[in-house]
């Protein structure tokens, strides 16, 4: 347990690691990024439910990031995996409650449900996976400043700096304690559920005392309430062109059936 | 604010579960003392650090840094000359980025950005780490954020510097550097610590704190010849001022 804690720990590291390096993609605005994101997401949820053909062309802006900015794919892909259980039980229902025959392929029946699922599966690959490359090429912290400078309430970023801050120390303690506990326990496998909340309880306690010691330290700082933050950004002709040239390809993904297009193209057929 | 002065007068505290913390301590420190305060674990010495910069407020007793005396009004004013490093970086180093954690100060107290850039830099410079700027705190080593620590009150230009245990954690070279730092600072120093041959580098001056009162103040070198005094207050001579066991293994007796 305590080791799936510490991979989890350091994975989290990597990502600020990767936000890091120096590519085209991570030089840009902050701002930029976050609203072709944005942008991004919007289209890939506004499809239809039962849609899949359309939403694989999206698939293009995800791998033009991972190549332009020199993300591993292997652990972006490892982290979707993480994830994507709990998106699976949101679809995994469908193909049972949704038995309605929409096409057939070949010989095989394809029900709404299995389409549906699928289709919710791609969304999540899509927007998950557009979310973690917008952390990886840009640091979580950037993109807080960027929402400031976009106009969400200051209050909202700076909960979320201080989220993104003690998740850490948080995670170290919890990786400290129950070291602890294992050093004590004998091969025991499952933690006893008195243990358990007991070591909860404590984990409590303690961050209290630690949120305490930060409100004094930020006191005796002259804190008054305010958080305040200086960042320059420049938002200049590249981070227009990378905007601009995104938000038209998604535009006419969203709006054209552009595989139809191209196959109707391919096999001669006159649309 | 000519006087970097701190007086402490008669100074009670007992917390709210009735533990008593401070029972009357009296001293004051000049304009550009350095001064340890030490005492055994429970003497003290947090308690008193957390009313030089008004987190606690006397209960009885009187409170004074520089020309202010501590009162609930005067709290902002004394929080600007007092820095105070934390014993725990973690706990003072609350934003993402080295930047913005040296930055935090000097923008609550409403300079204009160029001017918070100037006093980053310049902190930064001063502990020697201006190059980690852009780094995440969580990510530097135990002695990297002392020091980032450090330069996060010096942004503030305070005229007195508290610290509690700044010594704490790091490994011996770490250590020396930071006693060279603080050595090269111009402040009034005020440091609680365990750290009994750290003292010997920096202090002139030490004052002993035990159940809740000043038990000696003086030089540092006649406090740490007193051999019954500090075993009274559950203190050690520093290794420094030890006979080495190995080079002089029939002098005892000192």
């Amino acid at each position: 347990m305590s080791l799936r804690l510490d991979t989890a720990y350091y994975d989290l590291g990597r990502l600020d690691l990767l936000a890091e390096k120096k590519s085209p993609i991570h030089r840009l605005d902050p701002r930029a990024k976050v609203l072709t994101s944005l942008v991004f997401i919007v289209y890939v949820v506004s499809f239809d439910k039962y849609e899949i053909a359309r939403l694989l062309p999206f698939f293009f802006y995800p791998a033009c990031l991972v190549g332009l900015a020199d993300v591993p794919f292997g652990y972006l892909l490892r982290k979707l995996v993480l994830v994507s259980p709990f998106v699976l039980f949101i679809g995994i229902f469908n193909p049972i409650l949704d038995r309605e025959i929409v096409f057939q392929f070949g010989f095989l029946d394809i029900s709404g449900g299995w389409l549906s699922f699928i289709s919710i599966m791609l969304r999540f690959t899509l927007t998950v996976g557009a979310a973690l490359l917008l952390i990886a090429t840009t640091g979580f912290p950037a993109i807080c400043m960027a929402l400031v400078k976009l106009g969400v309430p200051r209050v909202f970023a700076v909960q979320l700096l201080m989220l993104y801050r003690y998740v850490f120390v948080l995670i170290e303690e919890c990786i400290r304690m129950i070291r602890a506990y294992t050093l004590r326990s004998f091969s025991k496998k499952m933690m006893p559920f008195h243990v358990f909340k007991q070591l909860l309880g404590n984990l409590l306690l303690r961050t209290l005392d630690k949120a305490q010691r930060i409100h004094m330290a930020m006191l005796s700082r002259a804190f008054t309430g305010d958080i305040h933050i200086v960042r320059q950004f420049s938002f200049g002709m590249g981070e227009i062109a990378y905007m601009a040239s995104f938000t038209l390809l998604f535009t006419v993904l969203r709006f054209y059936d552009i595989t139809d297009i191209i196959g109707k193209f391919i096999l001669g057929i006159d649309g | 604010m000519s006087h970097h002065i701190v007086e402490v007068q008669d100074l009670k505290f007992t917390y709210p579960d009735h533990t008593p913390a401070l029972n009357g301590i009296t001293f004051r420190v000049e304009h550009g003392e350095s001064v340890a305060i030490v005492g055994a674990n429970g003497a003290g010495k947090s308690t008193l650090l957390l009313h030089l910069n008004g987190y606690l407020t006397p209960i009885e007793g009187k409170v004074r840094i520089g020309d202010y005396p501590l009162t609930k009004n005067t709290v902002q004013e004394v929080r600007r000359t007092v820095g105070m490093v934390f014993q725990d970086p973690d706990d003072q180093l609350f934003m993402s980025t080295v930047f913005d954690d040296v930055a935090f100060g000097p923008l609550n107290l409403g300079l204009p950005a160029e001017d918070v850039k100037e006093r980053v830099r310049n902190a930064l410079e001063t502990v020697g780490v201006f190059d980690l700027k852009d780094r995440p705190s969580y990510r530097l080593s135990a002695g990297q954020k002392r020091r980032v620590a450090i330069a996060s009150v010096l942004s503030m230009s305070p005229d007195i510097l508290v610290m509690d245990e700044p010594s704490a954690g790091l490994d011996p070279k770490a250590r020396n550097q930071l006693i060279d730092l603080l050595k090269s600072f111009k402040h009034s120093k005020i440091i609680a610590t365990h750290d009994l041959d750290m003292v010997l580098d920096l202090c002139e001056r030490t004052i002993i704190i035990h159940e809740g009162l000043v038990k000696a103040d003086g030089p540092t070198n006649e406090i740490f010849m007193d051999d019954i005094l500090l075993a009274d207050c559950h203190l050690e001579k520093p290794l420094g001022m030890k006979n080495c066991p190995v080079c002089s293994p029939h002098d005892n007796s000192t």
